[in-house]
């Protein structure tokens, strides 16, 4: 018997450890005896444990939840000006690209069998070197009976807490932290699961935790709940009457037994009792008139599936009606349901949905978590950190560290036929710095920042999906060439490259798995797994080179800008900001040639672009509000990529903004992603260029040119998860345009973002066939001004 | 003075488990009169008078008689009569046999059934069914019974002490002013209506958990074949070693929470187990079944009466015919979990409301 690795890779068995051909599956309600015949991978789950601290432990009926805290040291390139102090030496790069060490905030969570808790414990024992934890938080039903093996193998004090205030806490924290978290579950629709946009504001709703019995409670603030109700027909009555009615002793087989059911045969329904004329009443004629009613006869058999299934709607169904009957009385439209019984199972997502839009005529949402399952480990975690106060940074998903919903779901892998013997991960990355929402945006609520839902939208999820296939081998010898010195470089880029094609492999089967699935969170993916086995900026070196190049044409560029009359600057300065947005080593089309012609430069990349009238083209409008309108008062830029296009680009765009009276605040990333300059390279080259052109220097000097940083490390852009300090500098300086530019940022994202003021989106795109589904070639431009209407 | 109607006077309720009969027995008729009966019409009146059984399952509840009742100018006896609606065909038979259909009267009925058998009875029984609503029926039929009380007692009462089998008492509860009230209908399924004049009313909601699953579920558990069967068994087990307790979980109260230890965390809970499936009876699995049926509709009945706020809430229904367990814990339950906000009362002649709303409709048409 086999332990397979199950984490991300779907369905892709991970021979890393085995298990000795004894039997001893846990499954079912997992009381039997605990299982010590497996051994651990250590780099594969309860990764960082030399550093973990802070640990908490959730212990269900049959699944255990580890919980921990641990710092992750990892490499990053860092870039600094040269020294100047006295020499005059004439450097080939701008600046100095060094790679050091960092340390980041982790948190792991791990859900596996109860059965492994011994062997489990016992490889944290051995692991665990780095820590002055004294205790574990533990809840969850099994947090009583596993406390003396706690204490004993690990040699920390159990420390009980509250089942329910662990599952609130968690519950929060995972609806304020994890974009796409909540999703409604639509079983006969293309698109199964969706996801909801986060709601700034997450009160109050009703959670319904359907675990052996049922718990209602009405989450009204961070810390304040109320129990409202419950109910005793819960989990445990499927699965104990389940049990005893069919003989059939795991619940897992249960549902299963259900999913191949028909209930008409044992439940009594309306039309049943009526005959055809069932009108009368207004009822539909299949409505359950009476659960069971026909197996009220002592002499007739039953299907098991028959039985299970209307057992399954038997229970479903009264939740529901319970759930929907609180949620009136306390006039809440949505309700969040978690436990076991629905956890990772469509089977009960369907009936529990179904019941719920039934019995609330629609007026009653009923909504699901992605990490449903973590939220009583989480809580239970947060009660021990309060000195750490994670409440108050945000906290990102490691896409790379995490499994994703129903990696271990038995209907989705049918091959797959047991949930046995795996190990679901989720990790949280704590973010240097706060995350709000852009003040500009239109309407925060429904704000979606990516254009395309690849979840939705098939043809394009296998275009994007097989197009990041191809694309990986060029990312992956880009990423061991960018580390030369390092001995281990191809091995670990080999690493890289073999685990995000899992991850391309998981999305395949399920999208869902993260969320919405769209093209940000496909080039995410990619840079936490890039991340994971640092190589924490690939491009740095080609950044490096290309800013040094282009900072050495700033000059002449900005001279023949200077000779031309103002109507004709201002289409040069866009054609220029355009032309800069080709050099792009994300886009395959353009990294190809990057690759091939050295000589490619600023000049060839204008050649390239498409003539007017561009695809999207508003040009003439924005050109008439230069013309005729006042001088913005300040500008917003988000910057794309290092070299040409943010130099020969946006420091000419920026030079004529702030010399037509507009102050300008240029936002890059605060981590690397692809070759996007990041907030360090546009100081230096700020400093670089200033120390050339009089007009940005004194605009640095006076603050009318601000460099901020985003907050965010993506290609692309979220406008409701932006650093706090840029949020603020924003409202201000009263900012009333925002220029986005960039094929990730204005086409991927944002394409459709409304705001409150002006705003100008601009990018080639230069991937043909997203250009042809936009309707034109590749290198087409799309320059789209917009002005809110009143 | 009233359009005369013919007798027999009949009220039929079809429902998903049993067909439920209400017939007037005129107690004064004159001598012209019984010269004038039909020989058919006698006959039928005897046959029902004479029994308390029909055949092998029908009954007549001969404790719920009403007796020297006066209904439409006429002196009389109300009789209630019950069989499974399995046997519908039988009574539409013997109907047809008895030369029902060449009485001069309409046979009203309420009820699913009404609907469904309507074509039988054209076809065998010759007879013209006039279809009536249920809520309809049942309604009306709550108010006159409740109106000319039960035989110089009261229709309606309640539990004092619920849970103590010393002291638990039934006592009359004056409905006189009745409204608002839920009415609970316990049947196969139960329906849930909120009443607030004598033709104002609405259906709140139903559940498909009600008697026929308390029924159906004691069938395969424990291979019983009667509702009184099962019953039985559900008296003598013990429901709290199939349920898990709140205190099977947290060792006593659940304080956080404000929940006993007593209160069931979860019906069938301790199913899960293996070693405690093999350690259960049929009588603790048939009073788990009961009491899981029951808590919840007492639940449901709750928390409408709550959103409606109404808190008088009258259960009726079949299912709680000599079903005390059932009641006593409606009862305890209604007032636990409302803080004594609620009250739950109950009638007499639980199930055959419907069939008397009916009679009552045939006496009202022209």
């Amino acid at each position: 018997m086999r332990i397979y690795l199950h984490t991300d890779e779907a369905g892709q068995e991970r021979g890393a450890f085995k298990m000795a051909a004894r039997g001893g599956r846990g499954g079912g309600s997992g009381h039997g005896s605990l299982d010590k015949s497996i051994t651990l991978p250590p780099d594969e789950i309860f990764r960082n444990l030399e550093n973990a601290k802070r640990f908490a432990i959730d212990i269900g009926g049959s699944l255990t939840k580890l919980a921990y805290y641990s710092t992750v040291q990892h490499k990053v390139a860092r870039v600094r000006s040269f020294d100047h102090s006295g020499k005059d030496i004439e450097h080939e790069s701008p600046y100095e690209v060094t790679v050091q060490e960092e340390i980041t905030a982790r948190l792991h969570f791990i859900k596996f069998e109860n059965t492994y808790i011994e062997t489990c414990l016992d490889f944290i024992k051995d692991h665990l070197v780095n820590t002055e934890t004294k205790v574990i938080k533990a809840t969850g039903g099994g947090a009583y009976k596993f406390k003396d093996l706690i204490e004993k193998k690990l040699g920390l004090k159990v420390d009980k807490e509250d089942v329910m205030t662990c599952l609130i806490k968690g519950c929060n924290f995972v609806l304020k932290n994890i974009p796409h978290e909540v999703f409604a579950y639509q079983k006969d629709s293309d698109t199964e699961f969706r996801f909801q946009t986060n709601h700034p504001n997450i009160f109050p709703y009703l959670l319904v935790n359907i675990g052996s019995g049922v718990s209602i409670v009405k989450v009204e603030m961070e810390d304040k709940f109320e129990w409202i109700g419950g109910s005793s027909i819960g989990g445990g009555t499927f699965w104990g009457l389940g049990a005893l009615l069919t003989k059939t002793k795991k619940f897992d087989e249960l549902l299963q037994l259900a999913s191949k059911g028909q209930h008409t045969n044992v439940d009594m329904l309306v039309k049943d009792v009526y005959g055809g004329a069932y009108q009368t009443l207004g009822l539909s004629g299949n409505l359950i008139a009476s659960s069971f009613g026909k197996s009220a006869t002592a002499d007739k058999d039953f299907s098991k599936e028959d039985m299970a299934k209307s057992l399954l709607h038997m229970i479903s169904n009264d939740i529901g009606q319970l759930a929907c009957l609180y949620a009136k009385l306390h006039n809440l439209d949505k309700i969040y349901f978690g436990g076991f019984f629905i956890r990772g199972h469509p089977v009960t997502m369907r009936t529990i949905t179904y019941s719920i839009n039934f019995f609330s005529k629609g007026e009653v949402q009923a909504l699901f978590l992605r990490h449903e399952g973590y939220l009583g480990a989480i809580g239970a975690f947060l009660k021990g950190a309060e000195q750490d106060n994670p409440n108050q940074y945000s906290w990102g998903e490691n896409y790379a560290g995490s499994s994703g919903l129903m990696s271990t779901s038995p209907d989705l892998c049918p091959m797959q036929r047991t949930r046995s013997g795996t190990f679901d991960m989720f990790e949280m990355d704590r973010l240097e710095r706060p995350l709000v929402n852009l003040p500009l945006l239109k309407d925060s609520s429904t704000y979606i920042p990516d254009t395309v839902d690849l979840t939705d939208d098939a043809m394009a999820r296998k275009y994007w999906l097989t197009c990041f296939e191809e694309a990986l081998d060029g990312v992956a010898k880009r990423a061991a060439a960018s580390q030369p010195d390092s001995i281990d470089a191809v091995e670990r880029a080999e690493k890289f490259q073999q685990k995000y094609w899992n991850k391309l492999q998981t999305l395949r089967q399920q999208p869902f798995a993260y969320g919405t699935l769209t093209v940000r969170s496909l080039l995410d993916t990619r840079e936490h797994c890039l991340n994971e086995f640092n190589f924490p900026d690939p491009y740095s070196k080609i950044k490096q080179k290309e800013n040094g190049i282009a900072l050495k044409c700033f000059q002449g560029v900005i001279e023949s800008l200077d000779s031309l009359d103002w109507k004709e600057r201002q289409l040069a300065l866009v054609k220029g900001l355009l032309a800069g947005n080709v050099f792009d080593w994300g886009a395959k089309a353009v990294s190809d040639v990057l690759e091939s012609e050295t000589q490619f430069g600023f000049e060839e990349a204008k050649s390239k672009l498409q003539e007017r009238p561009w695809l999207e083209d508003s040009y003439d409008e924005w050109l008439d509000r230069l013309k005729e309108g006042p001088p913005h008062k300040c500008a917003l830029i988000f910057a794309d990529n290092s070299g040409i296009d943010i130099i020969l680009g946006v420091f000419p765009f920026v030079r004529e903004l702030l010399s037509s009276g507009t102050e300008v605040i240029l936002a890059c990333n605060s981590g690397p992603a692809l070759n996007d300059v990041t907030y360090s390279e546009s100081l230096i080259v700020a400093e670089k260029i200033a120390a050339m052109d009089s007009v940005i220097q004194s605009a640095l000097k006076e603050e009318r040119l601000l460099l901020v940083q985003t907050g965010s490390s993506s290609p692309c852009l979220d406008l409701s998860r932006l650093d706090k300090g840029l949020a603020m500098l924003v409202r201000e300086r009263k900012t009333d345009l925002v220029i986005i530019e960039g094929m990730g940022r204005a086409i991927h994202t944002n394409y459709y973002a409304a705001l409150k003021c002006e705003s100008l989106k601009l990018a080639v795109i230069k991937n043909s066939w997203l250009a042809e589904r936009l309707g034109g070639k590749i290198f087409s431009v799309i320059f789209k001004y917009e002005v809110p209407r009143e | 003075n009233k359009k005369k109607k013919f007798f027999p006077w009949f009220g039929l309720d079809i429902g998903g488990t049993l067909v439920k009969l209400v017939y007037f027995e005129p107690k004064d008729i004159t001598a012209e009169e019984e010269e004038e009966e039909v020989e058919n019409l006698k006959s039928i009146r005897k046959y029902l008078t004479s029994n308390v059984a029909y055949g092998s399952t029908g009954i007549r509840d001969v404790h719920l008689e009403l007796k020297d009742l006066t209904l439409c100018g006429r002196k009389g006896n109300l009789h209630f009569i019950r069989f499974p609606t399995h046997d519908m065909p039988a009574f539409i038979q013997m109907g047809s046999e008895k030369h029902f259909s060449s009485l001069h009267t309409t046979l009203c009925a309420t009820g699913g059934g009404a609907y469904k058998f309507e074509q039988d009875f054209r076809t065998m029984g010759d007879l013209q069914l006039q279809k009536l609503d249920e809520l309809d029926c049942l309604i009306k039929g709550v108010l006159y019974i409740d109106s000319v009380g039960f035989n110089g007692h009261s229709e309606c009462y309640y539990f004092e002490n619920p849970t103590d089998s010393e002291k638990c008492e039934k006592l009359p509860f004056n409905l006189e002013n009745p409204y608002p009230l839920l009415l609970v209908n316990i049947g196969s399924g139960v329906s849930i209506l909120a009443v607030y004049s004598k033709d104002n009313y609405k259906r709140v909601t139903g559940t498909s958990l009600g008697g026929g699953t308390f029924f159906g579920l004691c069938c395969l558990l424990t291979g019983c074949s009667t509702f009184e069967e099962a019953l039985e068994m559900a008296s003598r087990g013990d429901s709290t070693k199939v349920d898990k307790l709140v205190r099977d979980i947290y060792g006593g109260d659940y304080e956080r929470f404000g929940l006993p230890g007593w209160a069931v965390a979860s019906s069938f809970g301790n199913m899960v187990s293996k070693e405690k499936r093999e350690s259960v009876s049929k009588e603790d699995l048939a009073r788990a079944t009961l009491i899981t049926i029951t808590n919840n509709i007492g639940s449901i009945a709750r928390m409408c009466a709550l959103n409606e706020n109404i808190n008088r809430v009258v259960f009726v229904g079949n299912f709680l015919r000599i079903n005390t367990i059932s009641m006593r814990l409606l009862a305890y339950a209604l007032n636990y979990w409302s803080k004594g906000q609620l009250k739950a009362l109950f009638l007499e002649h639980e199930g055959y409301f419907g069939a008397v709303g009916a009679l009552l409709e045939l006496l009202d048409t022209a």
